[in-house]
């Protein structure tokens, strides 16, 4: 049951992904590729359960799971900011028209 | 705390996160909302993160947040200094190490359970890990120019990969009758991942790797949620499909933009077969002077910028003399080809770089059939985008593609260096035209030129 419940939580994002995605005007493209990236360093949540164990699993497990805390932190962090950096350069023509309003 | 409550709080987070992250995404599909949106999937992630956190499971707090902090410090350091020019590397960067991260949480998933469900999740897991992170590495490598970007193709490069495709699979079944954290076939399904990662990314050239990078970004999403397999985790497998799927769009939209599938792309280095028809002919070189007193008489151009751009540095002088044009009356666009430069979307970012306003850059279909009406065409370090014989050479490897037809306009403008082919080895019959003119030299100084003969 439990491997049927995930299998279907897997399917019915996939279908959202496609759906949320399919119409992004070319201006948008790199934004939203750097933006989905940071989603995907999600996987920190995973890290985190890894690294923070302690004495419960051996050495190995903690000093791996360092490594993806540190690696999915930079693709998280780096991730949202380059994004909001790129985003903060995107401008519209201004237009006195619009500023009337 | 009752451990049953705390993990339906832990649960109900991870629901808020996920409704972030989808709102996100979908405000991130306009450009009025885009910022607002990556806020959204910022405040989802750090839901996230903070109800993991109350897991007891985590004892250990000293491993955790040093890991953070140095982290923490790289991204910060790395998204605030790295010129806009080098995006497509550290989106690559970026990629690599979300995957990289995964492999390594499948991997200690292994450390907690060594189920036959979990043992098939860490193995996938572990391979798109793998390719993504090594894959990623060999992009960043042809994107900052330390490796060619050129295709490198070796013989026997498909028998290589069918071989080690098969020890992969066999090492697989082995690992996955008898799963262990230390097993030796894991130690070779690591290897092997890595190794395939290389090999495919190796071959693919520059021109290609729009179709890389947003291929390996879903890559690294759908390592994610492989992880998200392997360790019950429902925040991973909802995050990562939704990338996954993101990124397969985004890879499905520069294919069509090159009329190429995607199994092309991946398995055959570009311009290594078909030889095109050699083009003869005589380009009319133009200087400065005279590009001036065309481009001062014309009422409507229109920019094509290409990679050309992107290495020249361009960006702000083409939109300094678009001003200038502008403020003549003229009426000025920008012409986008969606696979100009190294990633999707680069040519936008660049010219959003130079406050070029983003209602001003209009995509290939626009722009087509508006052509016969625009006075200049002015190409900046594009080729293989503006190629006509995309349209009438059938022999030509680019024979398909869907192209911005420059050689509609009355006039065009080419700013290149020499008549040296474009990425695809193949000759431009453009170049050779009676209504093109070749502006040489660096596209910067060739735009600052004319700059200086309009001021004057």
């Amino acid at each position: 049951m439990e491997v049927v419940l995930l299998a279907l939580i897997l399917v019915l994002a996939i279908f959202l992904g496609f759906e949320l995605i399919s119409k992004v005007p070319a201006t948008l493209h790199t934004p939203l590729m750097s933006g989905a990236n940071a989603i995907s360093g999600i996987t920190l949540v995973g890290a985190l359960l890894a690294a923070g164990t302690g004495s419960a699993t051996p050495a190995l497990a903690t000093w791996l799971g360092a490594g993806a805390v540190i690696f999915a932190t930079v693709n998280v962090v780096g991730g949202y900011l380059v994004t909001d950096r790129m985003l903060g350069l995107f401008k519209q023509r201004a237009k006195p028209t619009d500023k009337e309003k | 705390m009752n451990p049953l409550h705390l993990k339906l709080y832990i649960n109900a987070g991870y629901i808020v996160a996920a409704v972030l992250f989808i709102l996100g995404l979908k405000l991130l599909s306009k450009p009025k909302t885009a910022r607002t949106g990556n806020l959204l999937s910022a405040l989802g992630m750090f839901v996230a993160v903070a109800v993991t956190l109350l897991s007891q499971e985590i004892v250990d707090w000293r491993t955790i947040l040093i890991c953070v902090a140095i982290g923490s410090v790289i991204g910060v350091l790395a998204s605030r200094l790295v010129a806009l020019t080098a995006m497509p590397q550290m989106v690559a960067v970026f990629n690599g190490l979300g995957g990289g991260a995964s492999l390594l949480v499948a991997w200690v998933a292994l450390f907690g359970s060594t189920h036959r469900f979990v043992a098939i999740a860490v193995v996938l897991s572990i391979v798109i890990g793998g390719v993504t992170f090594a894959g990623s590495g060999v992009a960043w490598g042809k994107l900052s120019a330390v490796l060619t970007s050129k295709p490198v193709l070796f013989l026997s490069q498909r028998f290589v990969n069918a071989a080690l495709f098969l020890v992969l699979i066999g090492c697989a079944v082995l690992f996955v009758l008898e799963p262990a954290p230390t097993s030796y076939f894991l130690y070779a399904i690591i290897g092997v991942a890595l190794i395939l990662g290389i090999l495919t990314v190796l071959p693919i050239g520059g021109a290609d790797m729009p179709v890389v990078i947003s291929l390996l970004n879903s890559y690294s999403g759908l390592a994610a949620c492989a992880a998200g397999l392997a360790i019950n985790n429902v925040i991973l497998i909802v995050s990562g499909a939704l990338v996954g799927a993101a990124g397969i769009i985004l890879t499905n939209i520069m294919c069509k933009a090159m009329n190429r599938s995607l199994a092309n792309v991946l398995f055959s280095g570009f311009g290594a077969q078909k030889t095109a028809t050699k083009v003869v002919g005589q380009a009319n070189p133009i200087t400065p002077e005279d590009a001036y007193l065309i481009l001062e008489a014309a009422n409507s151009v229109t920019f094509v910028p290409g990679y050309g751009m992107a290495v020249a540095q361009a960006q702000h002088v083409v939109h300094e003399l678009g001003t200038l044009l502008e403020n003549r009356g003229a009426d000025v666009t920008y012409a986008i080809h969606p696979v100009a430069g190294r990633m999707p979307g680069h040519m936008n970012v660049l010219l959003a770089e130079a406050n070029v306003p983003y209602d001003q850059l209009l995509e290939m279909d626009d722009i087509n059939p508006k052509m016969n009406t625009i006075d200049v065409a002015v190409v900046i370090g594009a080729n293989d985008v503006v190629n006509p014989a995309a349209r009438e050479d059938d022999g030509s490897p680019i024979y398909g593609m869907p192209i911005i037809n420059v050689d509609a306009a009355k006039t065009v403008f080419v700013l290149k260096r020499s008549l040296a082919s474009g990425f695809s080895g193949v000759d431009n019959p453009l170049f050779f035209n009676a209504n093109t003119r070749m502006l040489f030299g660096d596209a910067k100084q060739s735009i600052s030129a004319l700059i200086t003969e309009f001021k004057d």
